[in-house]
């Protein structure tokens, strides 16, 4: 199983000017994993909520921002 | 030829009066990354690449325009009713004295759109290589125009408008590999 959103914590001097944000994340979404796409997959029950969600398959959805935003994420 | 459905393809609305917002939505309008830029770029690659996947981007070209006339429909709401005084506080001056409340294909910064954001190289794999990192950079685009955007509305839309990238790119990705496919051979699962 992937993850939607990487973490790392960059580097942080003492003598930086803005409060430092400890743990940085970016976007990982399901594209770079599922290859050729297979036939037969699940998708949203209607119509009306593939739309909403703006894709056919939930496997291909991407949340934005990130769900966990703001949970702390340092080991 | 195309047929014309008269309505967007996601409901775009706008919660507040926020003409800042215009300013930055321009970018996916006129910008290097935006929706013009693909539509383009798609269209024209269609004529040397090969045919299996000449569909998908005839497809992917058309959504792009239907994307495009969103993002028309963001800008022209959240700027329509600003007073000159709102449209200057938004850091839109610059566009007021050019343009008055017209649309015009430029990026946030004022740069207008031009041909070199588009490459064509006549190489599939490169054209489709560059087809797969313009989806991650729009997608990318969309992220932090939605960071700087505190409209839960339109920010519905953008989600929209960055799922579809997301998809783009797993079709680009798609036809990478029908293109890399060894036709003749045998599979043996």
């Amino acid at each position: 199983m992937f993850t939607q959103y990487k973490y790392w914590r960059p580097y942080i001097s003492p003598y930086d000017p803005c409060k430092p944000i400890e743990v940085k994340s970016y976007a990982t979404p399901p594209q770079l994993y599922l290859g050729f796409q297979p036939y037969g997959l699940p998708q949203f029950s209607s119509p009306k909520e593939a739309l909403k969600f703006g894709t056919l398959w939930p496997q291909l959805f991407s949340p934005y921002p990130d769900p966990h935003k703001g949970v702390d994420k340092r080991d | 030829m195309w047929y014309y459905e008269k309505k967007l393809q996601y409901p775009v609305r706008v919660s507040t009066c926020n003409p800042m917002l215009a300013k930055y939505l321009i970018e996916q309008y006129g910008g290097a990354d935006g929706e013009l830029a693909a539509a383009l770029r798609y269209m024209n690659q269609r004529y040397t690449i090969p045919d299996k996947v000449v569909g998908l981007l005839t497809d992917i070209a058309t959504e792009e325009f239907s994307h495009l006339e969103m993002i028309a429909t963001m800008i022209y709401k959240l700027t329509k009713d600003a007073t000159p005084q709102q449209i200057k506080e938004a850091g839109l001056g610059d566009h007021y004295v050019n343009h008055d409340k017209a649309l015009f294909y430029q990026n946030a910064a004022g740069v207008p759109f031009t041909a070199s954001y588009i490459q064509a190289k006549g190489d599939p794999i490169a054209d489709l290589y560059e087809d797969i990192a313009a989806e991650e950079k729009a997608r990318a685009t969309y992220q932090w125009i939605i960071d700087l955007s505190d409209d839960p509305d339109l920010n519905d839309s953008l989600k929209f408008l960055r799922e579809r990238e997301i998809v783009h790119s797993q079709r680009f990705r798609e036809a990478v590999e029908i293109l890399k496919d060894d036709k003749d051979k045998k599979k043996i699962f």
